[in-house]
Parts: structure tokens; sequence; C-alpha cells
């Protein structure tokens, strides 16, 4: 376990500013305890301190995952979220969209989200903006960038993406082995 | 009488002193006089084992080494030199081997590429017709530079190449080049052979480097400052080398501590301020469709108010029902339609 060097975090706090904007001072900033971000083989871990000082009887290769996994930089360091992130991103998440409930089996195998599968949307949201997926039951069913910006979705094509996906809960399933 | 009682009693004592030489087994043992080894397959008395330890050991081990003794007495023995020898059989034991026994030669790596590729090598004629000779001229060694020489008496200048160049100098400069190359290479196979680690190279050049060790060359001259590059600029786009054994080479940049530390709260939110502060780059498409929504709403706003507001007057004239639609209609090809008004 390893603190993320500045260039990392700097990615890491622009990539959660794409989807929960300013709210990303409120993970950091909480009134409930010291929370941070540790880094382990390449993953990104959101960790109370609590369990960071329980996790630090171990070697880096004797632990499989502290916290909550957020994601994982690539060779090129690149973030990816994970679905795990989800529980963090959902409650902050100042864009939202939500699928209709005949899409949200679709929506949960992988696909990205058409005009057709589009029930609602937050207004003033951007081309390529990160938003949260939730089907009718506010229920958050992953994250994904906006294909097309609010306006533009008004007057696209039925069969047109809306939404592209970039994680949903099947990951839980799908990527059982990769994910924390 | 006397005296031979005193020599008998002489004799017993010497007797008592030396133990016999027959021994008693209950198994057998297993005799290799070849390699002067003998095996013994007998359990040990435990409780000898337990009381005495010392005596019974050192006892155990004189009778089987008088059982060896007497297996070399059996032996045909001739005297060299007023000392008797015994000539031992060949040894029956199988030692192991000091070593372990030599794999194969590691392939070099060309060897290994032209595996993978199926590439086999093609045999070349020791001798081949050269055309501009107009004679048979070997293929390689022994006469085949001077046959080569012979051939190239005139080198052609490049048309971009500066007129002065000495041709035939840069024929023997690529020639020792790639002898040189060459070198590298089998040094390289005999390092990757024997499994060393070879000690890192260093910064190559702007020619020669890849575009990480350029990366971290630049990172490591940057923090080889006084204040290990804390007050060093950084360029646009800088990145940071990462991977492995670049920290070591850092002077230092020690790993970071892991437990939480009183500043990292303050260092990562004054990190989330800059990101948040960033002056946002001019997004065309962004502004455009801002602006599209915006007289939308501007359109929407206006719009539904003024139509409640404007009275409705005589003039007003708005359609009511169906929109007329056409091929719905009638002809009627004989009479001539009215269109429009009339024209004066």
């Amino acid at each position: 376990m390893k603190r993320l060097s500045d260039e990392r975090a700097k990615i890491l706090f622009e990539k959660l500013n794409k989807y929960i904007g300013t709210n990303v001072t409120q993970l950091i900033d909480r009134p409930d305890g010291t929370y941070c971000f540790r880094e382990l083989r390449d993953r990104v871990y959101y960790v109370s301190e609590r369990i960071l000082k329980l996790s630090e009887c171990f070697s880096g290769k004797q632990l499989v995952s502290v916290g909550t996994c957020f994601g994982k930089f690539s060779k090129t360091n690149k973030l990816k979220f994970h679905i795990t992130a989800l529980y963090y991103l959902a409650p902050y998440a100042q864009h939202k969209v939500w699928v209709k409930p005949s899409f949200e089996q679709q929506y949960l195998y992988g696909n990205n989200v058409p005009k057709s599968g589009l029930a609602r949307i937050t207004e003033n949201a951007a081309q390529y903006q990160g938003v949260v997926v939730y089907s009718m039951s506010d229920l958050p069913l992953g994250f994904g960038v906006l294909a097309r910006s609010t306006t533009d979705c008004k007057t696209a094509d039925p069969l047109t993406a809306v939404c592209y996906h970039q994680s949903d809960l099947g990951e839980y399933i799908r990527a059982e082995d990769t994910l924390f | 009488m006397d005296v031979v009682k005193e020599v008998l009693a002489k004799h017993q004592k010497e007797l008592e002193k030396y133990k016999p030489i027959t021994v008693d087994k209950h198994l057998e043992c297993r005799l290799d006089v070849g390699t002067l080894l003998i095996t013994d397959p007998n359990d040990f008395d435990d409780r000898e084992l337990r009381d005495n330890r010392e005596e019974y050991l050192t006892a155990l081990t004189r009778d089987n080494t008088q059982l060896l003794l007497n297996a070399i007495w059996e032996l045909p023995t001739e005297r060299v030199d007023e000392s008797i020898v015994a000539k031992l059989p060949e040894p029956t034991t199988v030692l192991p081997r000091l070593r372990k026994v030599p794999g194969p030669r590691p392939l070099t790596k060309w060897e290994q590429f032209a595996k993978e590729k199926g590439i086999t090598k093609k045999k070349r004629d020791k001798k081949t017709y050269d055309d501009t000779l107009d004679k048979w001229v070997p293929t390689y060694g022994f006469k085949h530079a001077e046959a080569e020489k012979s051939k190239d008496w005139v080198l052609e200048v490049p048309q971009n190449a500066d007129p002065n160049t000495d041709m035939f100098q840069k024929k023997i400069d690529l020639r020792n080049e790639k002898v040189a190359k060459n070198e590298i290479q089998r040094m390289k196979n005999i390092v990757r052979a024997r499994k060393v680690d070879m000690p890192r190279s260093g910064y190559l050049g702007p020619e020669a480097a890849s575009s990480s060790q350029l990366l971290t060359a630049v990172t490591v001259a940057k923090s080889s400052t006084a204040s290990v590059g804390k007050f060093q600029n950084k360029l646009p786009k800088e990145k940071e080398a990462r991977g492995l054994g670049v920290k070591e080479l850092i002077p230092g940049g020690k790993r970071k501590a892991s437990h939480i530390t009183n500043n990292e709260r303050e260092a990562n939110l004054d990190l989330i301020k800059s990101v948040l502060h960033k002056k946002p780059k001019l997004n065309v498409d962004k502004a455009i469709s801002m602006q599209k929504e915006e007289d939308r709403l501007a359109r929407e706003a206006e719009g539904a108010p003024a139509r409640k507001a404007k009275p409705k007057g005589k003039g007003s004239r708005k359609a009511v029902g169906k929109k007329p639609k056409g091929n719905h209609g009638q002809r009627a090809p004989g009479k001539k339609a009215q269109a429009g008004r009339k024209r004066r």
C-alpha cells in the first residue's frame, strides 16, 4: 500500500470531477473520520484510517483488497473506474440518466443506452459528461458518459446512443476475478 | 608351574584387551569394499542408546569397522616395500552427481526468433558466379574480400551527399559498425544465457534511447539538485517516469509513508482545489449546445405567455380542424379551378 503520487492523484481527482463535480471534496473532507486514497498493484482504494491501520499488518503481496476499490491505472497511466466505485459516485452524482424498465436488463448486459431506452435525463448535461445511470425506481445501475448533450438528446433518433456504457452492476458477475 | 600360570594369565589379559574379530549381526551388513563403505541395516538398541550413548556408538562403530577390515583381509594381498597392500575391487555404490546435468545450450535471440518464425538456414554455395568479374568468386571467407575490392574499384557518390565524401571510407565504417553491433549482440546473448543482471546502460543519447529511457533520464536529472528537484519547474505536459527501478535512480525519492500523515488531507484538498479551479478550455460544441438550450428556453418563455396574452381579434385567423392534406380531393378536370385572387 502506498500513497498515490501527485501525478496519479491529480488524474484520480480529475476523473472524479467528471462524475461528481465539486463533491470531490466531500470524499476527503468527511465529518465521520479520515479517509484517503491508497494504491496497490496499480489499483486505487478508498480507505478509512481505521481500516488502513489494520491493513498495515499485511504486506502488499498478501493483501487482496482494502476498503473500496475505485479503479485501476492502465499501463499508460489512465484511470478506469470499476463498478465498485458506484457506491461513492451515485450519492454525489450531479448528472444522472434514468433508463426505461424495459431497457434495464440490456444495460446490465453492458450495452450503451440508446434514445429509445432513455426515460429521463438531468438538464444541462454537456456531451461527454460523466453520468450515473439509474433505473426508474432510483436504483443506481452503473455509470457512463453522455454521447450527446441533454439538448441534443431531445432531437436525436431513437436508435442513436445517448449514453456510452462504462460500467454496470453486471460486472460484479462478469468481471468477478479482476474487480477488486 | 608358576611361570606357565603367569604366562597364561598374561595371555588371558592380553586377549581381554583385544576384542574378537568375529562380529555377530542380526542382519548382514552391506559391504562395498571398493569405496571402503559399510552400511549397517540393523536397528539401534533403544535402551543402550538412551543410557550410555557414547560407549554404545563407539562399540557399534568398532564392530562395523572390524567387519570391513575382515572383508579387506579376504582380498588378495601383496607386499610392496615392506607393507602389505590389497587391491580393492571396483566400487559398486553409485554416488550421486556433484553438479546438475548440463542442459542444452540456451538459444540466442536470433535462433529463438528463427524458431518461432520457422526460419531455417539455407545452405549457400561455397562459390558464386560473379557477372561483373566474369568468374567464380568465393561467397565468404578466404579471397572473398579481395574479389569484392576488385569489383568495387569505383563507387558512386549519391546525388544528395556531399561530393567530397570518401565513399570507400564510408563503406569501411559501415562494416566496422556492423562488426561492433554483432559483438554487442554476442555479449548480450551470453548474458542472457547465464541469466545474470546487466548493469543499467544509462543515458544512451537522443538517437538510441527509447522514450521511456528518455523520460527516466529527465526525471533523474531533474531530481539531481541539492533540493531533490523540489523547486524545479515543470514542463507543460511533462510526465514522470514510472516503472521498475526508477525510484532507485532518483536520489531521495523514497516511498511515501502508507499511514495517514497530518498534511495528507490538506495536500489532497489543495490538489482538488487546483483541479476544480482549472480554467476550462473553450469548448465550442458545448458553447453552441448551451446557447441553443438558452435560446430554446427564451423562446418558450417568450412564446407561451405571449400567445395567451394576445387578444383574439377579428383578423386573427386560426386553422380549425384538420390540416388539409394532398392526394385526398377529387379532381374535376373539366372545371377550371379558381386559383388565387383575380389579378387585373
